[in-house]
């Protein structure tokens, strides 16, 4: 796809065509690390990139390693900038707005946290409030408003780490730490939720707790969210859309069902895969070769 | 927090006791309220009251700034390079200071009329290169590994050390005897000008630091994670840099290097309030300040009629204590 056509069929790699509310509107972004070096053109982590995401959708960015998921997460919360190409956020232009401002409106759910430091769960969660402190005055040195502690609560009963409140966050288990997290997001109030990689080193039973209370959150707050995941199949049961990237570009966009194809994911990720149906849900159900692959399907034909 | 200001202030009347003589809490009330009251002059026609009010209190003074600047600071860089490890000493920046504040002498900065202005000055040119230079090193590896760091540090002080050398080496024997003294970190009796302008820089920095408190909270995060919460990094990282670099510049230009409060210190706080640089930061203030006054306080009458520099207490108390954190650090989380 070069760069002319890629503009031309926009609407083709729109997330859910057109309409009025759009919680993101991606025009032609390029990005690369090492801005500045001489351009070559195995430098750009993006090219040209055309996206739109529709408001109360979940959205999965999926695709091979370096294919520049988490820099398109990046990007959408501003933690990078894209060197050519408009970002907006309901209309407005990403690279206009404050931090602060981005920071109400997305909230972003990193891989990995840093754990250098023994905060509890509730300071962690507090922290969520940084965006809406005021920033002159007393207000200036930081300290939290009852409606702050009121939010940050809310926010831990919503995702059931409120008895955790005291605890270090280096001292409970890998899944309690991402639900309080998630909970540091919401007390932002944003309206976009971007989650990179949330199930990543989770077990099964806190993988699908974690999918459970994406899809939650995006059903009883109306809340916008992309996540990015290496599980196929995570993404195929909770996403409404999915959004397939490799080597910067969108490969495809479409419901689970128009991107999960056996030919999409070979050509992606080069490797043969299987795709069946989920045995209650219906939905695409994706399976890697066995290791008797090859002799079965000698036996088949 | 109130409760530790109290004990900061009694350790300071505790410390005020003791010197080549003792003397008694009574008599020093008395010194202090009478001068307080106005009656100065009459104070000061006692050798008593000399002692306490002209050599005692501005050097007890002097003690608790440099010991709460040095404690601040610390907070501020383990923050900022998320290393619970980081100190203004072992990482260098006291040396790039203390190398400012050499070239100032070489220059013959210490002997004019803006002596007590500049020498803070070129300290704080020295530290906030040294800063810099630690932080490149820092994000060039995006998460530093705790020994990188530490050993960027090492270099980073040789180099300086070897440069002040060879400026002390191109003074006059007395001058030299004197930085080397000054080098080992003392606080010797400063008078009331210098204590005013370093209070002065200390002050204003020390707010600068406490309104960013909350901003330190967010930075543990990481630059991508404090600015995911809205924090300007660019902008916070300057300020914070410039404001430890002055600080760590007009401590140093006045008491040398005085190693290892900013680490010890903070570390100490933060395992009794915990992390929240809103309390932490304040708290190890205080503690800092008090801790330095009464290593300041051993190392002037261990000895009596001598005294030794403090920084040997300071070293002496901080270095096991460093080993000791650096062991368990690389057994237990291997950061």
């Amino acid at each position: 796809m070069n760069e002319q056509q890629s503009h031309e069929t926009g609407a083709c790699s729109a997330v859910g065509g057109t309409g009025n509310g759009v919680a993101y509107r991606v025009e032609g972004i390029w990005f690369r690390y090492n801005r500045g070096r001489r351009e070559g053109e195995n430098d750009w982590v993006l090219r040209d990139l055309e996206l739109v995401v529709r408001p109360g959708q979940v959205v999965g960015v999926i695709g091979p390693n370096g294919s520049g998921k988490t820099s398109l997460l990046k990007i959408l919360a501003k933690l990078l900038r894209p060197e050519r190409g408009v970002v907006r956020l309901f209309g407005r232009d990403l690279a206009g707005m404050p931090q602060e401002a981005v920071a109400r409106g997305v909230a972003l759910v990193p891989q990995d946290s840093a754990l250098a430091f023994p905060y509890t769960i509730a300071e962690t969660v507090l922290m969520g409030r940084f965006p809406h402190h005021r920033r002159s005055g007393l207000a200036g040195f930081g300290w939290e408003a009852p409606d702050d502690l009121r939010h940050a609560e809310a926010a831990m009963q919503a995702l059931d780490v409120g008895h955790l409140a005291d605890r270090l966050i280096s001292d409970v288990s890998g899944g309690e730490r991402q639900r309080a997290i998630i909970a540091r997001a919401l007390t932002q109030q944003p309206q976009v939720l971007l989650l990179d990689e949330p199930t990543a080193f989770l077990d099964l039973h806190h993988q699908v707790d974690i999918c459970r209370i994406v899809r939650r959150l995006s059903e009883e707050r109306g809340l916008t969210i992309l996540l990015a995941s290496h599980d196929l199949n995570l993404a195929s049961q909770y996403c409404d859309r999915l959004v397939l990237l490799t080597e910067g570009r969108i490969a495809r966009t479409g419901t689970p069902e128009e991107v999960l194809r056996p030919e999409v994911l070979c050509e992606a990720y080069r490797c043969e895969v299987l795709i069946d149906r989920h045995p209650e849900s219906g939905l695409p159900r994706v399976t890697l070769p066995g290791r008797l692959q090859d002799g079965q399907r000698m036996a088949a034909s | 927090m109130l409760g530790l200001g109290a004990a900061a202030i009694l350790m300071m009347a505790v410390c005020l006791q003791f010197g080549a003589e003792r003397i008694g809490v009574g008599e020093i009330a008395r010194i202090l309220l009478h001068a307080a009251v106005g009656d100065r002059d009459a104070v000061l026609s006692e050798s008593v009251g000399v002692i306490v009010l002209e050599i005692r209190l501005p050097r007890v003074l002097l003690g608790f700034l440099v010991g709460s600047c040095l404690a601040g600071v610390g907070v501020a860089l383990q923050a900022l390079l998320r290393n619970p490890l980081a100190d203004p000493y072992v990482l260098g920046i006291s040396s790039g200071a203390a190398l400012g504040a050499a070239v100032a002498v070489l220059l013959g900065a210490g002997t004019s009329w803006l002596g007590a202005w500049t020498l803070p000055a070129f300290a704080f040119g020295g530290g906030l290169l040294a800063i810099l230079l630690v932080y490149r090193i820092a994000v060039s590896y995006g998460r530093l590994p705790v020994h990188t760091l530490l050993l960027a540090g090492v270099i980073l002080n040789a180099v300086f050390s070897a440069l002040i050398m060879f400026i002390t080496s191109l003074v006059s024997p007395a001058q030299s005897f004197a930085m080397l003294a000054w080098l080992m970190g003392t606080l010797n009796a400063p008078d009331h000008g210098a204590l005013a302008i370093l209070t002065a820089y200390l002050v204003v920095g020390g707010l600068v630091l406490l309104r960013q408190a909350r901003v330190l909270d967010l930075l543990t995060l990481g630059e991508d994670g404090a600015r995911s919460l809205g924090v300007e990094v660019e902008s916070v990282k300057k300020t914070l840099f410039f404001t430890s670099a002055l600080l760590t510049g007009a401590v140093v230009s006045q008491s040398g290097m005085i190693g290892f409060i900013g680490m010890v210190v903070p570390h100490a706080v933060r395992l009794v309030l915990g992390a929240d640089h809103r309390l932490l930061l304040p708290a190890s203030a205080l503690v800092g300040g008090a801790f330095l006054v009464a290593a300041d306080t051993l190392a002037r009458t261990l000895l009596v009629p001598g005294e030794m520099p403090v920084g040997v207490i300071t070293a002496l108390v901080g270095g096991p204590f460093f080993l000791y954190l650096l062991m368990r650090k690389t057994a237990g989380l291997g950061v």
